[in-house]
């Protein structure tokens, strides 16, 4: 039982990060219908910012809210500079610009800043945090700052007048522009915010996973594959994808185990609890293509 | 007086088709125009051509301001409500974000306020719908939105494309009342572009009749009504 609990909220925990990182993917899809494969690359370099302005000295917060901040602007100015000049390209280029992004942020990272792992500190206490025994501080920590910065976009989505106009854009562009709203920068907007949540992911899982230029290559993955259990354009849908794979790979895990104990075999355990993780996704998308919480969308061509 | 809209010598482009030859017309502040002519003849490519939604060539000017070229949400900024065919609401979004998005730049919340409940006056049905999606809404609603989220931009010249399409002829007939109280309580201009012509030559004071991309007549609205070579060959009825 208590395994179970422990394999339980480590699972909650990793889930928070995959739905942060689906969630960005989300965020960028509905409004472009590109899925960024270099949203894990980004996410890696703002952790790396944010590890560097603490080697200047800021304490861990305030280097966290720099890297979200400068991790946003960038995520507008790649928006504006590298793909506005792509608005009307065929869907390889924008694939093969996505691409070389996530080959340049991973080999500039690794020129700035070598590739040697790094370890990357947690800002929770030890002692006062946590249910000892079945979830640690800085587990519960990830859970809970990734659970605020969700709210957070879901009120600004959902209650702010800027909120509104992203969402109509996203629906219509066309006729978001025909109310006046400026369609392109809720575009580059889109981009930012995806970006400081996915800056939000990577500094909040270096602690698990050490900082290097390649620390996000699985988890991307795990992302890809929570946001499109969820339904690739459904942003609360994604999120929910995302506990559930983090879960669900814990648990194949775990029942590997105590399969283990009860009959001796070894069938599955850590090593391949991504790849059963994984078939299991793709058995859900068999059946429901369009995602567990996505709706079949007809499109007239 | 000047027009409130003069367009002249408009060619409109999609991709290498030319929809659009030579149309020139104006609208004068405060009234109805229509825009007339069979399937296919531009009307529809001309109002997307104003707000520079199709790749046009020409000159468009808008209260004195020079608007060919500049982009889709400017010109509307610039106070042109533009309510395109097949209705075009968010469907997703509510009634209540639907009319919201149009005032989504204002700062002033109490004006906004003041604002829906002026909408909300001339039509009390999307109102009693205010957090229904608008997608669940009846034809005749969402066009009804269409026209009302328009009216949030405070617009000095409205373009409907159509707003009797598909709809129930006691629909219709509602709103074109409602359309006729807007242009002579909020003096809205209005451009009307329809297929049916004598509903439209009822409401509009004139009107320029469209041929493939040109406009082969124009006249107040009772003498294209009354001229029967005009309504043979052109209008159809």
């Amino acid at each position: 039982m208590q395994q179970f609990l422990e394999q339980l909220a480590s699972g909650l925990a990793n889930g928070s990060i995959y739905a942060c990182v689906a969630l960005a993917l989300v965020i960028i899809y509905v409004s472009t219908d590109h899925l960024n494969f270099a949203q894990g690359e980004m996410a890696m370099f703002s952790t790396y910012l944010s590890w560097q302005l603490m080697q200047w000295g800021f304490n861990f917060w305030l280097a966290f809210v720099g890297a979200v901040l400068i991790s946003f602007v960038m995520g507008v100015l790649i928006e504006r500079i590298i793909l506005r000049p792509l608005h009307n390209a065929p869907i390889l280029s924008v694939v093969v610009v996505f691409i070389g992004l996530l080959a340049i942020f991973n080999s500039m990272a690794g020129a700035i800043w070598s590739y040697l792992i790094k370890e990357y500190p947690s800002p929770f206490p030890k002692s006062t945090f946590g249910i000892a025994g079945v979830i640690g501080p800085h587990q519960l920590g990830v859970v809970l700052v990734t659970l605020i910065v969700l709210a957070l976009l879901f009120g600004f989505f959902r209650f702010t007048p800027l909120g509104l106009a992203m969402r109509a854009a996203a629906q219509n562009p066309q006729m978001a522009r025909l109310v006046g709203v400026r369609v392109d920068w809720m575009l580059a907007l889109g981009w930012g915010l995806a970006a400081a949540v996915g800056a939000v992911a990577g500094i909040m899982v270096a602690h698990i996973v050490y900082l290097d230029p390649n620390m996000m290559g699985g988890i991307l993955l795990y992302a890809f594959a929570a946001a499109l259990v969820g339904g690739i354009g459904n942003p609360g849908g994604a999120v929910m994808g995302g506990f559930i794979v983090g879960v669900l790979e814990n648990m194949v895990a775990y029942t590997g185990n105590q399969i283990e104990k009860l009959t001796g075999v070894y069938i599955i355990g850590n090593g391949e609890k991504l790849t059963v993780a994984l078939i299991i996704v793709i058995f859900v998308l068999t059946l429901k293509p369009a995602g567990l919480f996505g709706r079949v969308v007809v499109k007239r061509v | 007086m000047a027009p409130l809209l003069e367009v002249k010598a408009l060619k409109a482009f999609y991709g290498p088709t030319q929809a659009l030859y030579d149309v020139s017309f104006e609208i004068p502040s405060g009234g109805i125009t229509t825009l007339l002519g069979a399937n296919g003849a531009g009307k529809t490519t001309t109002l997307r051509a104003i707000c520079n939604m199709v790749r046009t060539d020409g000159a468009i000017r808008f209260d004195g301001h020079d608007i060919h070229g500049k982009a889709t949400e400017e010109i509307v900024r610039l106070r042109i409500g533009h309510v395109p065919e097949g209705r075009g609401t968010f469907t997703s979004l509510t009634v209540d974000e639907n009319l919201r998005i149009a005032a989504y730049t204002r700062k002033d919340k109490k004006a906004v306020k003041a604002e829906l409940e002026r909408v909300f006056n001339y039509f009390p049905r999307l109102k009693e719908r205010i957090q229904q999606q608008a997608g669940t809404l009846s034809g005749g609603e969402q066009q009804m939105l269409a026209i009302a989220r328009a009216l949030m931009l405070k617009p000095r010249l409205m373009l409907l494309d159509e707003p009797s399409f598909g709809l129930a002829p006691l629909i219709v007939v509602e709103i074109f009342r409602i359309l006729k109280r807007i242009n002579e309580e909020e003096k809205v201009s209005i451009l009307l572009v329809e297929q049916n012509a004598a509903l439209a030559l009822d409401l509009a004071s004139h009107a320029y009749v469209l041929e493939t991309g040109r406009v082969v007549m124009s006249g107040t609205a009772s003498v294209v009504k009354n001229d029967e070579n005009i309504r043979k060959s052109y209008l159809g009825y």
